[in-house]
């Protein structure tokens, strides 16, 4: 059953069928998934959603694909976790951690974009597919398409951490690394992809792809008992997890799901590659492209493609931006992993710094419910942390090597 | 040795297939005008009805967005490669 319509231009609104498209003939505005809500609401109540199995298309009449979903079967349904200590540790009431550092099976969220956009992929009858990436999607892709059989080209640029090398590689993938920013890296990619026939995940499969973001917000809203917190704070990279939370949200609400919401939503970036904040804190409609210089590689997109809706979307949700230095992104991962036991990437500690400044600066009160948005797996970024978390005690096996050595502390 | 421009696909019916041109201009700006007059209708898909940029179309020189340049005022010289390239992509 598809409950799909077509595309949309979310600019000037023409309308265009279920084709690998993705941007508007017309003015260049984004093509969108425009669904038959009507339909959806016979069907999506709350019991139909809580009798499916624990993964992310137990939303699927939510999801673009007109079959059956192929990927991404075990991916989704990650933890939300009441965060008690980290509540103390920043004095706040109610505070909760939606983890995605656990995502089967690529460790974050990326799995939820990849299992959409393959699922279409396949349903388009492409061969071959690709993407553009920091490191997360470059492993989701090559793990996802190496389980669907599709061949797989994946670009990143050239420097980044050998976790997202390594963990993109294992699955035989051809990996190009690319000399440049992922700005370089995704301009390249527009270009391939324009002259090759492949589903670019992130580009002409991107109004598909992109969709699959939402269910990170489905998932907090079902865990919290069917309501939307009070406050949420996002990672932003190109910008487009932010839209869709707030998208999941929205189509909540409209489907009777959940109550009107009054969620505020806050955009995470890294003072080395703040686009997105800067155009918040300035009011600004248009986003300035900068050229990134941060340890939270993940997020370092100068150029978002999704940049003036991430920072409208905090705008008109009453929320905000705030953006972390280098030293600041570290001390919150140590944060993170010292009060609840998750160890995050730097994007995670992007996204907590910004959410312990805007605690601290009370643009985010400290009696309502907050989530905060953790995207990305520590294991894999280890070079941010090794020389800041001190070094094991190294001694002799017997006793009085112990004693001499570690007592002593 | 004319400057080379890649026509990104949603533009190619207007270029007649073509996904490479070429034209002789001295500026960006030029260059869009130019690109107009081999390709009538072709700036009123590359700019807004003010004639700016529309925002979600990205110009690089060199491979440089021209943002980081002098936006539509970027000078353009023989051999230069010109790259027409839709914003919505990536992340």
């Amino acid at each position: 059953m598809s409950c799909v319509k077509g595309l949309k231009c979310r600019e000037c609104g023409r309308p265009y069928p279920k084709e690998a498209l993705f941007v508007c003939e017309y003015c260049f505005g984004p093509l969108e998934v425009d669904y038959d809500y009507d339909r959806i609401k016979q069907v999506l109540t709350r019991e139909a959603i809580s009798a499916r199995p624990k993964n992310l298309w137990r939303y699927r009449e939510l999801l673009p694909i007109d079959g059956d979903p192929t990927d991404g079967l075990n991916s989704g349904f990650t933890p939300l976790i009441r965060a008690r200590n980290l509540e103390k540790a920043l004095g706040v009431r109610e505070l909760y951690i939606k983890d995605d550092s656990v995502s089967h099976p690529t460790l974050s969220f990326k799995d939820r974009v990849v299992a959409v956009a393959l699922s279409k992929a396949k349903e388009f009858g492409f061969d071959t597919v690709a993407c553009a990436s920091t490191g997360n999607l470059a492993n989701s892709v090559a793990c996802q398409s190496a389980i669907a059989g599709l061949k797989r080209y994946i670009f990143i640029p050239a420097d980044l951490e050998a976790g997202k090398i390594i963990g993109t590689l294992i699955y035989n993938p051809t990996l190009v690394a690319v000399e440049g920013n992922y700005d370089e890296v995704n301009r390249l990619c527009s270009e391939v992809a324009s002259k090759y026939n492949w589903a670019f995940v992130n580009i002409n499969i991107r109004p598909y792809y992109a969709e699959g973001s939402k269910t990170y917000g489905y998932e907090i809203l079902e865990q919290l008992g069917w309501k939307a917190p009070r406050h949420i704070v996002v990672p932003c990279a190109g910008g487009s997890l932010i839209t869709k939370i707030w998208k999941s949200i929205r189509e909540f609400e409209k489907l009777g799901l959940i109550e009107k919401a009054h969620t505020k939503v806050y955009a995470a970036q890294a003072a080395g590659c703040a686009p997105i904040v800067t155009a918040i804190k300035e009011n600004s409609e248009i986003i300035k492209p900068v050229k990134p210089k941060t340890i939270a590689k993940s997020l370092a997109i100068g150029n978002p493609a999704d940049g003036i809706y991430a920072a409208a979307t905090a705008r008109d949700s009453g929320g905000g931006g705030e953006d972390v230095s280098d030293d600041e992104i570290v001390e919150a991962i140590k944060l993170l992993a010292q009060t609840e036991g998750i160890f995050t990437e730097t994007a995670g500690g992007v996204t907590l710094g910004a959410a312990k400044k805007l605690i601290e600066n009370g643009k985010i009160p400290k009696d309502e419910s907050i989530v905060v948005s953790i995207t990305g797996n520590g294991l894999k970024t280890q070079e941010a942390v090794a020389d800041k978390i001190g070094k094991p005690i190294r001694i002799k096996p017997n006793i009085a090597s112990f004693e001499e050595h570690v007592r002593r502390h | 040795m004319p400057i080379k421009v890649r026509i990104p696909t949603p533009l190619q019916k207007i270029t007649n297939n073509q996904a490479d041109v070429t034209v002789k201009s001295k500026n960006v700006r030029e260059l869009i005008e130019d690109l107009n007059k081999s390709f009538p209708g072709i700036k009123e898909r590359l700019c807004d009805e003010k004639g700016n940029l529309r925002r979600f179309i990205n110009i690089y020189v060199n491979e440089e967005d021209i943002r980081f340049l002098k936006m539509d005022a970027t000078p353009l010289k023989d051999g230069d490669e010109v790259s027409i390239i839709p914003a919505i992509a990536g992340g």
